[in-house]
């Protein structure tokens, strides 16, 4: 049991990381460039979307990302014993 | 009415400028001789003990340096769209950072990136092919900021550029030779706090004036304050394609190379070693995951103004000059004009100013950095807020350099002098060894700040390329696949670095042809600035392959691997 616990651990931290960073390339990289012009059809008040994405979304989205990873961890790690 | 204007502009910018600029120096000098280092740990590391917020606020003014805050934006102004690259890259790279390296270096415990490197892959050939491309990257970064420092000092001091090179090198060397890693945290700490101000209060009193909305975030996509009715972005839009540019909102890079470039500087980001070293200072593993969100949130405050500030500025600039008569143009007009940073040439003597497309009928260009620097004069905003800029642009140069300046220190007296040519080396020594090694790297800094090689704008792209070449591949590489082992590691590092190095000598800098090649050369057409995902991707492919061939680690270096995935108490575990 003890010597399964880091790698089940390890393996829930990569599940985390594979779901943030899906969101991760999909506002920057998929709505604020591949799908630009698609989004851009759409506005956002004074915004075409897909230049929001690019200029002004996606950095907001990031550091949301990385406060919520942080949560996540956390409690992962106090799940596991390792917060001490 | 001459009266209150005389009252008004009683002190001068320059006047202003003295004034700030002197403040917020003392200001450094004081926290530099108050948190003065006495261990190696204190200098390479600051003691491991600076507390997240601290950390993420020392770590934002590390990453925004004289290019974030006084080019940047200028160049999203005349990139429209394609700024984005900018952005996303200088931002995403944070997402890369918090989630697969800062924490597991942070357990790592080591005090340099060639350090991780050396000991993961049990090798010294490892550890060398790190420092060379940690001084690589970092001696390109640092030129650009001491020619900034000369730069801001020479247009708002009036004081030789030269002079004001000199006077940014005695003040970096001041702090960062007597507080190591320590003294530069803290600095850095109050230069975040002066730079975002003086960068938010410009960018808000024209968001005021141009939109009604204080928030510049906000008043970008806001109607204009003039009752027209008419989006700011739609306006601007209209002005640039009734000038033959492109429209402002879609740019005119590839999508292909838009792409490339966002990911070569989103991988560079989080492979750059003067940031990465910043995660060694906190405590503990969680600390290392909460400061990178805090850098990020703090940097995003800035990054997310600049495309607002852009889109003013253009709109601004546009309306002021575009075909007004050249005898009646404001008085920062002609200011500028004479540092060379704006230039007029009136091609069809007709005595207005056409600022268009089309090469041969402009008669206008205006340099990149003017926009942060001249904007609160062109929206003509008080005397104390341009001086503001002044010393925000200074604190922004300088910080970074500090930065930048420990990398190197640490890696000739660290990694070369304590790891490679004596390891029995005292610690009193190292740390005068580290002293006379950042002395010497401020001088090499300087000098290419007063001689600037003609590569410099080429290289800060370059930096990024190689970290992303070299660096991202190897410490990813080191912490997820337990079974990479230092042959694949090296053959990776190697082949991502001299690939890219190729290029940007080939299509940058135009070394190995009599003409520099032309775009339609390039491969996959991506630009030299993107080329870096390439070679990251080669790094992957070589490093993988190399390794499937050679033999696996030693058993001790993936025990160490493991245990970096824990982020405590597994350390006692092994007793």
């Amino acid at each position: 049991m003890a010597k399964n616990k880091p790698k089940a651990y390890w393996k829930e931290n990569i599940r985390y990381l594979f779901i943030l960073l899906i969101i991760w390339f999909i506002v920057s990289f998929v709505a604020g460039i591949m799908l630009k012009d698609v989004l851009n059809e759409f506005k956002l008040f004074g915004f075409k979307l897909g230049f929001w994405f690019a200029q002004q979304g996606s950095m907001y989205v990031f550091v949301v990302l990385i406060f919520i990873y942080v949560r996540l961890m956390n409690k992962l790690d106090k799940k596991y014993g390792y917060d001490k | 009415m001459i009266n209150s204007i005389l009252l008004t502009q009683a002190l001068t910018v320059q006047t202003w400028t003295y004034i700030l600029v002197g403040i917020t120096f003392s200001l450094y000098i004081g926290i530099a001789i108050w948190a003065r280092a006495g261990s190696t740990k204190e200098f390479y590391v600051a003691g491991g003990g600076v507390s997240p917020l601290a950390n993420g606020m020392a770590t934002a003014a590390d990453w925004m340096s004289a290019a974030s805050f006084i080019s940047m934006a200028g160049i999203i102004s005349f990139a429209g769209y394609d700024g984005a690259v900018y952005l996303m890259g200088w931002t995403g790279g944070y997402v890369l950072l918090a989630l697969l390296l800062a924490p597991y270096l942070r357990k790592f415990g080591k005090f340099t990136v060639p350090d991780f490197i050396g000991d993961r892959y049990y090798s010294n050939t490892a550890r060398f092919v790190g420092v060379i491309c940690a001084l690589l990257v970092s001696f390109t970064y640092v030129a650009g900021q001491m020619r900034g420092v000369g730069l801001v000092f020479s247009r708002f001091l009036e004081v030789d550029i030269n002079t004001g090179v000199v006077i940014g090198m005695l003040i970096v060397l001041f702090y960062a030779v007597l507080g190591g890693m320590k003294g530069i945290t803290y600095t850095q700490v109050a230069q975040y706090c002066v730079l975002i101000f003086a960068f938010m209060v410009p960018a808000i009193f024209i968001s005021i004036q141009m939109t009604g909305n204080p928030i510049p975030q906000l008043g970008f996509g806001s109607e204009l304050a003039d009752d027209s009715g008419t989006y700011l972005l739609d306006k601007l839009d209209g002005l640039s394609t009734d000038l033959g540019f492109a429209e402002y909102t879609e740019g005119s890079k590839s999508l292909m190379d838009v792409f490339a470039i966002t990911l070569a500087l989103m991988v560079g980001t989080a492979g750059l070693p003067h940031v990465i070293v910043r995660f060694f200072t906190v405590k503990r593993v969680k600390d290392a995951r909460k400061s990178a969100g805090i850098a990020l949130l703090l940097i995003v405050i800035l990054y997310s103004t600049a495309p607002a500030v852009a889109a003013f500025a253009r709109t601004n600039m546009i309306e002021t000059i575009s075909n007004q008569p050249y005898a009646t143009v404001p008085e920062w007009f002609k200011k500028w004009e004479t540092t060379g940073l704006i230039t007029f040439k009136d091609k069809n003597n007709d005595g207005l100013i056409q600022y268009v497309a089309d090469k041969n009928k402009n008669e206008l260009v205006v340099d990149n950095d003017i926009m942060v620097l001249a904007n609160p004069e062109i929206a003509e905003l008080p005397n104390w807020v341009i001086a503001l800029v002044a010393a925000g642009a200074l604190a922004a140069a300088l910080s970074t350099a500090a930065g930048l300046l420990l990398v190197i220190s640490a890696s000739v007296s660290h990694d070369l002098i304590k790891k490679m040519i004596n390891p029995k080396i005292s610690e009193k020594n190292e740390l005068v060894a580290a002293r006379l090694s950042s002395i010497v790297a401020v001088c090499v800094a300087g000098y290419f700040g007063i001689n600037p090689p003609g590569f410099v704008a080429a290289t800060v792209a370059l930096a990024f390329g190689l970290a992303a070449a070299s660096f991202f591949p190897a410490i990813i590489l080191g912490i997820f696949y337990k079974r990479m082992n230092k042959e694949g590691a090296i053959a990776g590092m190697i082949v991502g670095i001299v690939t890219m190095l190729y290029y940007m000598l080939k299509y940058k800098l135009g070394w190995f042809d009599d003409v520099l090649p032309n775009k339609s050369e390039w491969w996959f057409g991506i630009s030299p600035e993107g080329f870096g995902s390439v070679a990251m991707l080669l790094n992957f492919i070589v490093s993988i392959s190399i390794m499937k061939l050679t033999p696996e680690p030693p058993k001790e270096v993936q025990e160490i691997v493991e245990l970096i995935r824990i982020p405590s108490g597994a350390g006692e575990a092994t007793h």
